[in-house]
């Protein structure tokens, strides 16, 4: 199987504002230089409607006091995404037609905004996505369904069961996860020497 | 005059066989002596007597067998039959069609009785008989889509049909040539066919979704597709492939004939009434090559094609370890002699 | 395979007077039996036999798709139309065979949706008849909001209203009844699917309103077919066939390359399904495009053409056909 680029693998844009009555935009890192990108465009009133989940993450303090200066109607900064994924459920539940989404930062993040946006009812296709910074990858282990966090190398090894994998391009949007198959199945034996290149 | 059901297995000892008039109804399926990509679908319309294709839905030989491999893999992965929670009415759409035509076609296995949405359900080869309500799911012991597929042969992908797509979000699949259900569930048309190589520069996928988009219920339609595999493996998973990898070491000169078996795909496509979804069934044929190999023309072709292959679909295909020796075997099959048009054995 | 070549063979089992402008037509099996079942939203392409001619109109299925003993359409008089809703009003009677296409669903329900919102206006009530009746069977959440001139002509209201009481809305224009889109679609929650039917000005409004207030393209299905129409006649070569054909000033385009003996493929004779794109090898003089299938940039290069419903004037037209 070979890890060429295809077709599953999911494309993402450069944020910019849409028509709508409301706007969650919901960022980590360097994502938060997305919407600080979005603002320079954005309509006066825009921000007034708008509520930023931010999760800083490696950057730090970096951008909070630019996030702070657009004046959102609610600014929220987190610690992780999962500490932030409880607000994120309800604030989707509460939300109306016409509330508009915005993701930037990591493809991990993306991936597991996107789907907590599905549980609640909105399409892949009416969600604007710009990816910043790390380009480290969620992987599935096809073999035992275990997920890993920011894989960086091709192959890498499972950390759930210990598999050799082939990180594929092939890309699910329920898993928000790249695939990963063992690369070594049929000649277990042949370990092919591990490199760095999803930074 | 039923069908002589066979007891055999698809793992462990592998003891599944063809029998002389299993081989000779085999779905050949190469209509020259070479292969590449085309969209080949075709009206899926009742065929010939003694062929694969006499009813919509073909119950064979090896039906009892098929599915207690099914219920072994599922009991071992559950995660292999899935539905999305739109697509319960597809899966009654699914259920109706299957019952109906299995009734239809083979009256002396299974028979459907309709009052209303009370239905009672005979499947005599498998010992299934059940009184349900159409419609309703807790009348039945699994979800409609499993509960039908567990007793029809072949794998099954269900397609919703929205935003000029479609979108696999419900299947069952245990005999699959190396594909994830669990992964691929949700995905569109392109997006679960995008690891096929070529086929998407040939825009073979768009010509494909155009015409299936356009299918009309009462209109079923059928392409088919081909691999090989090693052992006579039906669960040829991805999420097995550490186990089953190491069969494509295993062959050799000695075993070609027993070991090695071309596998060919009918996929067919079905509007389903009520979700306005489509069926994508699949199913699968097992031929050994000493069995193949028991009509000339087909080994003269079989010998051709593979040595022909280029090698991206070899690879795609998974054939790359072991292809040389195989077209070496059936070289001794191929005296070069022209061979006729057609699928058929001569 | 061709599509738009399944063909049912049924008897006129009733035809009843609705109001003024709309008549009811009910159709079963000749040869016994029930009918296929189909979706919420389908319609049939029903064979109208005039004066030598062949007319083929599609008409939205009516009757609940829970029981397909019969078939029901509605059929509203165009006084000015090319005459297929004419020939229905005054020729079709009870007893008469006739023959329609299997159905087809080019307006389906999203069953993803947390809540269906339905939009109506006139005759364009007759896809949610369908659509309420498979809903309300299974438990699904629907609202509908349907606009009409006057009580007289709030076709089917009455029927809507004593099923599903109030989750029907009706505004009547003689009232000064006045549905507030913006706010209605203000209080929505998310995951809900919007669809409208009716005329092409409310379908119009509905889709900017939804835009404009944040609906994303893909919440937002409309059913519109166009029907064709009438025109000056002109002159085809179909080159394919080597056949010319005149297009008559109430004949489309398709209607005259199907008297001409070829059947390229179609299933929603409005514009909107794809099926008959045709493309165009030469031309000098001007298209009328009235299709919803073709890109404006498909539009403006001249090298293409839907036939079901759109017309030329000038010089001459060579077809691939």
């Amino acid at each position: 199987m070979s890890a060429a680029s295809m077709l599953s693998r999911p494309v993402y844009g450069t944020l910019s504002p849409q028509a709508g009555k409301h706007h969650l935009l919901v960022a980590d890192a360097e994502g938060a230089a997305a919407i600080l990108d979005l603002a320079k465009n954005a309509p006066a009133d825009f921000f007034a409607k708008a509520h930023i989940i931010y999760i800083p993450g490696a950057s730090g303090p970096e951008y909070i006091d630019a996030l702070k200066a657009l004046n959102p109607e609610r600014f929220y900064e987190g610690p992780s995404f999962a500490a932030a994924l409880p607000r994120l459920r309800q604030t989707f539940d509460a939300a109306h037609m016409g509330t508009r989404l915005y993701i930037a930062g990591s493809e991990g993040l993306i991936g597991q905004v996107m789907q907590v946006a599905a549980e609640a009812g909105v399409d892949h296709a009416s969600i604007q996505t710009e990816q910043r910074g790390s380009l480290a990858r969620r992987v599935q282990c096809v073999h035992c369904k275990g997920i890993t966090e920011n894989v960086t190398t091709q192959p890498v090894k499972c950390s759930h069961c210990g598999l050799l994998l082939l990180v594929r391009d092939h890309y699910s949007r329920r898993y928000a996860a790249f695939q990963g198959v063992c690369i070594n199945a049929e000649d277990p034996t042949d370990i092919p020497p591990t490199e760095e290149i999803f930074r | 005059m039923g069908i002589n059901f066979k007891q055999e297995t698809f793992r462990d000892d592998f003891s599944f066989r063809n029998s002389p008039e299993q081989v000779r109804r085999f779905p050949f399926p190469f209509h020259e002596d070479g292969y590449m990509y085309s969209v080949n679908i075709e009206p899926h319309v009742p065929g010939a007597k003694n062929t694969v294709f006499e009813h919509l839905f073909d119950v064979d030989e090896h039906y009892v067998s098929e599915m207690h491999d099914r219920a072994l893999v599922l009991a071992e992965d559950p995660l292999r039959c899935q539905s999305l929670p739109h697509m319960t009415l597809a899966g009654w759409d699914t259920l109706e069609l299957l019952m109906t035509e299995k009734a239809k076609s083979y009256p002396e296995h299974f028979s459907l009785t309709r009052d209303g949405d009370k239905w009672h359900w005979v499947n005599r080869p498998l010992g299934i008989d059940d009184r349900f309500t159409f419609g309703d799911t807790s009348t039945l012991p699994y979800d409609p889509l499993e509960y039908i597929t567990r007793q029809s042969q072949g794998d099954f992908a269900v397609l919703d049909q929205r935003d000029g797509n479609l979108w696999m979000d419900a299947g069952i699949v245990t005999t699959q040539a190396d594909w994830s259900l669990d992964f691929d569930i949700g995905m569109n048309f392109f997006e679960w066919h995008a690891p096929v190589p070529l086929a998407h520069e040939m825009g073979v996928f768009k010509r494909a979704l155009k015409f299936l988009m356009a299918l009309q219920q009462g209109q079923p339609a059928r392409r088919h597709n081909w691999t090989m595999t090693i052992n006579p493996r039906l669960d040829t998973s991805p999420e097995n492939y550490h186990k089953w990898g190491t069969d494509r070491t295993t062959v050799t000169p000695e075993n070609v004939g027993d070991k090695v078996h071309l596998r060919v795909e009918i996929q067919m496509f079905f509007r389903l009434p009520r979700s306005n979804a489509l069926l994508f069934p699949i199913r699968c044929y097992l031929i050994k090559m000493d069995e193949l190999v028991t009509s000339p023309k087909w080994a003269r072709r079989f010998h051709r094609v593979l040595r022909d292959l280029p090698p991206e679909l070899a690879e795609y295909k998974g054939l790359v370890r072991y292809r040389p020796t195989v077209v070496e075997w059936l070289s001794k099959y191929d005296d070069g002699a022209p061979t006729s048009p057609g699928f058929g054995p001569d | 395979m061709r599509a738009g070549s399944n063909r049912i063979d049924v008897t006129v089992t009733d035809v009843v007077v609705v109001n003024e402008l709309v008549k009811r037509f009910h159709f079963e099996r000749t040869h016994g039996g029930i009918l296929p079942t189909f979706s919420g939203g389908a319609h049939v392409v029903v064979e109208m036999r005039d004066e030598g001619k062949t007319r083929l109109n599609p008409y939205s299925l009516m009757s609940s798709p829970l029981d397909t003993r019969d078939y029901t359409i509605s059929v509203r008089r165009d006084d000015a139309g090319r005459g297929g809703s004419l020939f229905m009003h005054r020729e079709v009677k009870p007893g008469q065979r006739m023959v329609i296409s299997n159905p087809v669903n080019l307006f389906s329900l999203d069953l993803r949706a947390k809540k269906h919102l339905m939009i109506a206006g006139g005759i364009g009530i007759t896809p949610f008849m369908a659509q309420t009746a498979q809903l309300a069977g299974r438990g699904g959440n629907f609202e509908l909001h349907y606009a009409c001139r006057n009580d007289a002509l709030a076709t089917y209201a009455d029927v809507l209203t004593a099923r599903y009481d109030r989750r029907i809305h009706l505004y009547r224009d003689d009232h000064g009844e006045k549905l507030d889109l913006e706010k209605l679609l203000s209080t929505q929650p998310l995951g809900t699917y919007l669809y409208v039917c009716g005329p092409a000005g409310m379908i119009k409004w509905v889709r900017a309103t939804a835009a404009e207030a944040g609906w994303p393209d893909e919440t937002v299905h409309f059913e519109h077919f166009a029907a064709p129409q009438p025109g000056k006649p002109f002159d085809v070569r179909l080159a394919v066939s080597e056949v010319d054909i005149r297009v008559g000033e109430h004949e489309s385009l398709l209607e005259a390359i199907e008297a001409a003996g070829l059947n390229p493929p179609y299933l929603c004779r409005g514009g909107v399904c794809g099926q008959c794109e045709t493309n165009v090898i030469s031309y000098d003089g001007k298209f009328l495009h009235n299709d919803h299938w073709l890109s404006e940039e498909d539009h403006r290069s001249g090298c293409k053409i839907m036939p079901c419903v759109s017309r030329f004037e000038g010089k001459s037209l060579t077809l691939e056909r």
